[in-house]
């Protein structure tokens, strides 16, 4: 009789061992694709360059032996790769703010985005962009630190209000609705004033953009993102509790929830404050990422929270590529590109896949 | 004693909830807290592992006293599962399970931990559900599942609020007998909130009968469970029949009540 149970409780540990094993098999099969997309994103583009030109080019300068030509040297480090590994960092970081905050407030619709730090981005963007006005630096990063400084204040702002009333999705999100049509009307006013020239740059930089990415620019946001994702992915099993018995129970499981959800939030925005503040308004990413993840793997944010990362990296480098390619040479906006193939593709889970989804 | 509540005070805004609560519970025992809606058997669950913080008074865990212990320290000890369970993101019951032994994990999942979970998912008859998501069992299943995760939790106090009241007749009986045998083989003590009388006269060690968030009376079943009391704390006039060995209430008309008295009559 003790044999039988034995066998049975072994039956159970392989069980969920497999089941997490696929998880992990999901993961790694996930980053070889977006290993091949990246080759093929770095192969195609206005520039007619051969993949055997790319790889010679990328070569080049880690191995002075190998030679390259000048032109696909320049289109490849200055052009294409600045673009990509800013499409694939941001989509990561966005993707995993938008996983830990719907988490964490146990709400589906929930991301950076919904609480108005975009829109107070945009407000920044647009003061220094029309009015030539900025709180730090020089003119010419007055958009950026403009954005930046607006989108954390406007965070700040959002969490503190709702502290005040204690920290439900409900009152974030009310909170951050009423900040995002502040800095709506406010953007509105100033484009209303501002000159046709100053009208486009303001509305290029709404539509968001990766095509002019730099290394500087790449490097900054993988520090922010070296900083952040490790403390964020320490918070899973603390996310774990509240995501899927709320607070009291997580409490009763020794997690001190006021803090965890503070620090999540807080780790959530300076991420995606960090990245649009370079990139523009690409919204969809860090709201449909963890949906998509959610669906394939589940909801356990051990694996959820980076693999969401990889996720978010391949569908924007996705659209980033199409965007690129699709009206060569004419650029259409990454934001408007990531909508069109992000949404069918989010659909498509919703309606197929609803019982692994949301109760 | 095991636990010991001292003088606990509790108010949300300016309602008092909680006047001058002082009980005490031994080892393997189980007790039964008992009362009307809004009585402060829930607040006083809750102030026992620090989800609320009362006003005043103190609880002390083997003569530690709670409100200087640390959360995690805590949740080794007392396992919690409250009146109503949320929906979330899709989780199998495994996974829920596992979040029992978040106390004692850092990160990675030791074989100790699976094979806690497993023998808890064993005992609780869980085992075919284990890879199946949580949101899809039954109101019977889920309670299982999450006294289940309190039990991995392997702490020495249970305290769980309103576990049957949703329940259908045979579930109730299977979590009692469960929670009671629990107690008994394991040495843990339970503190449960209880609508249903009888369970928690069948059940129970110690009963704690809470009106208008004070003890009105304590006890064990068969000096506490009277006419008297009942009338007193529920209003209600009740028989109370002593002949299964355990008293046994059937309840029979409110007192005074403002409710129409002849039963359904909705002209």
């Amino acid at each position: 009789m003790k044999k039988v149970t034995e066998t049975k409780r072994t039956k159970i540990i392989e069980a969920y061992s497999r089941f997490t094993f696929r998880k992990i098999v999901f993961i790694l099969t996930s980053m070889g694709a977006l290993l091949l997309l990246v080759l093929f994103a770095i192969s195609v583009g206005a520039a007619n360059l051969s993949i055997g030109d790319v790889i010679r080019a990328v070569l080049s300068r880690i191995f002075p032996n190998i030679e390259s030509t000048r032109l696909a040297s320049i289109v490849v480090w200055e052009l294409r790769l600045p673009g990509i590994l800013m499409a694939i960092i941001a989509g990561a970081g966005l993707a995993i703010s938008g996983a830990a905050m719907q988490g964490i407030l146990r709400n589906p619709l929930v991301s950076p985005f919904t609480i108005g730090v975009s829109s107070s981005a945009a407000l920044g963007a647009s003061i220094a962009i029309i009015l030539g006005f900025g709180l730090i630096g020089t003119e010419k990063y007055f958009v950026i630190t403009n954005a930046f400084i607006f989108a954390v204040a406007s965070a700040f702002l959002v969490i503190g209000l709702s502290r005040l009333r204690g920290i439900t999705a409900e009152v974030l999100i009310l909170a951050g609705i009423a900040v995002m049509y502040f800095s709506s009307a406010a953007t509105s006013l100033l484009q209303y004033i501002a000159t046709e020239e100053q009208l486009k740059v303001v509305i290029h930089w709404l539509f968001g953009s990766l095509s002019g990415a730099t290394w500087e620019q790449v490097l900054i946001i993988t520090m922010v993102l070296v900083c952040c994702l490790p403390l964020l992915i320490k918070y899973s099993w603390d996310i774990n509790a509240i995501a899927s018995s709320g607070d009291e129970v997580a409490i009763s499981l020794g997690v001190n929830t006021s803090l965890v959800r503070r620090m999540v939030l807080v780790l959530s925005c300076l991420i995606t404050a960090g990245i649009i503040c370079f990139t523009g308004i690409i919204g969809f990413v860090c709201l449909v990422a963890p949906h998509i993840t959610r669906m394939l793997i589940g909801a356990d944010h051990r694996f959820l929270l980076p693999f969401s990362c990889i996720l978010g990296a391949i569908l924007l480098l996705l659209a980033d590529t199409i965007s690129r390619t699709i009206f060569s040479p004419i650029i259409i906006p990454v934001g408007i590109v990531i909508s069109f193939i992000g949404v069918p593709f989010f659909l498509y889970l919703l309606l197929t896949r609803r019982k692994e989804y949301f109760a | 004693m095991i636990l010991e509540i001292k003088g606990i005070h509790f108010s949300y805004r300016s309602r008092k909830v909680l006047n001058d609560i002082t009980l005490g519970i031994k080892e393997g025992e189980l007790l039964s807290l008992v009362g009307p809606n809004g009585s402060g058997k829930t607040t006083l669950l809750k102030c026992i592992n620090k989800i609320l913080k009362p006003k005043q008074g103190t609880v002390m865990m083997k003569g530690e006293d709670v409100g200087r212990m640390n959360l995690k320290e805590l949740a080794k000890c007392i396992g919690y599962v409250p009146q109503s369970s949320l929906t979330s993101f899709p989780s199998t019951v495994f996974d829920i399970v596992l979040l029992g032994r978040k106390p004692y994990l850092t990160w990675g999942v030791s074989s100790e931990d699976k094979e806690i979970v497993s023998r808890v998912l064993e005992l609780m008859k869980l085992e075919d559900f284990a890879l199946r998501d949580f949101n899809e069992l039954s109101g019977g299943e889920k309670q299982g599942v999450l006294l289940a995760r309190t039990l991995a939790q392997q702490p020495e106090i249970l305290l769980l609020d309103e576990l049957t009241s949703n329940l259908d007749l045979r579930h109730q009986l299977e979590v009692m007998n469960l929670i009671s045998s629990v107690v008994k083989k394991e040495g843990i003590s339970a503190i449960i909130a209880i609508h249903d009388l009888n369970l928690a006269s069948r059940y129970s060690d110690q009963v704690v009968f809470l009106k208008d968030g004070e003890i009105y009376a304590e006890g064990e079943p068969k000096s506490i469970f009277t006419p008297e009391n009942i009338r007193q704390v529920y209003g209600v006039e009740a028989i109370v029949n002593h002949d299964s060995g355990r008293p046994h209430i059937i309840s029979i008309a409110p007192i005074n009540s403002s409710l129409n008295m002849g039963g359904r009559n909705e002209g």
